[in-house]
């Protein structure tokens, strides 16, 4: 992701833990994918808009895009993910879904 | 460029921006590229059907588009699993071309609205005013994303090769469609920002 001037420096809550009950839950997962192209900005923001997330959480999600490459986003059954799969690539960002590890 | 992209009203809350008319043009001619890339290549049916289900089937396209910028802007959905990937696409690929296409066109209407003239004079010095509704304003976002995706693809864009844009001599078309996309990279910057304030 890249990170234009304009941009205020993004604050991260480092002690955020994913939930791993909902997770075994929910089989399926939604996987955003690092890219040169998309703006950190623009990342989080899709993330608060679509999936209703609160800022914090939607920074900690995109840091873990940008510097891991990748990062679940969202997990649910395999009609859900499919659905927010097709919504990250209405908003260009590159998404994919799979079992839960 | 002049543009120094969007803000927010603080009254009335709408996005607002400033061009002048070559920018506005060269917005146009932007998305009017993406509605064309977007139409233009047909639903392909997959080669390993059988003849009669392939030619009974024009539902929508399985495979990934050949043309680098529409398999980028259509990703492959499973990674491992061809058949459902295919599916996947069947079943998205029509419906998010349409969508993107959409956005490009509201671009450009929107463009045309605020009084770019189909033809622009170069001598005269004419300023577009745009003012978006927050509906309006998210649309432009995710088709500058699409625009940005489309010439990063074009020219090859990586992580960290910064460098290696800013050491092309001006004379070079790629340091001039470098530029643009920079220019539109910063333009989507203000407008998120504006949409987040």
């Amino acid at each position: 992701m890249v990170n234009v001037s304009a941009a205020s420096p993004v604050e991260v809550e480092p002690t955020v833990v994913p939930d791993d009950l909902t997770h075994l839950s929910k089989p399926w997962v939604t996987i955003v994918w690092n890219d040169p192209v998309n703006l950190m900005t623009y990342v989080t923001y899709v993330f608060e808009t679509y999936f209703g997330y609160p800022r914090k959480k939607a920074e900690k999600l995109m840091m873990e895009v940008h510097e891991d490459g990748k990062s679940v986003v969202s997990s649910g059954t395999r009609e859900e993910m499919e659905r927010d799969v097709q919504a990250m690539h209405e908003y260009g960002l590159w998404a994919t879904l799979q079992k839960a590890e | 460029m002049i543009s120094t992209g969007f803000e927010r009203h603080r009254r009335s809350g709408r996005i607002i921006a400033n061009f002048t008319a070559f920018e506005a043009d060269l917005l146009r001619s932007l998305a009017s590229q993406l509605v064309e890339l977007l139409r233009n290549e047909a639903a392909v049916p997959r080669e390993d059907q059988d003849p009669f289900e392939a030619m009974m089937d024009f539902s929508g396209p399985t495979t990934v588009p050949e043309d680098p910028v529409l398999a980028r802007l259509f990703p492959t959905a499973y990674t491992h699993d061809e058949e459902a990937a295919g599916e996947f696409r069947r079943f998205t690929e029509g419906a998010l071309r349409d969508g993107k296409a959409q956005a490009a066109a509201t671009v450009i209407e929107t463009l045309e609205d605020a009084g770019l003239p189909a033809e622009v004079d170069e001598d005269r010095m004419v300023f577009i005013d745009v003012e978006l509704d927050r509906e309006t304003a998210h649309t432009w976002m995710r088709s500058f994303t699409d625009i940005r995706l489309a010439l990063a693809t074009r020219l090859g864009i990586e992580d960290g090769d910064e460098e290696f844009w800013l050491s092309l001599p001006d004379e070079d078309p790629r340091a001039a469609a470098h530029d643009i996309y920079e220019w539109v990279g910063y333009l989507q910057e203000t407008l998120v920002q504006s949409l987040m304030s």
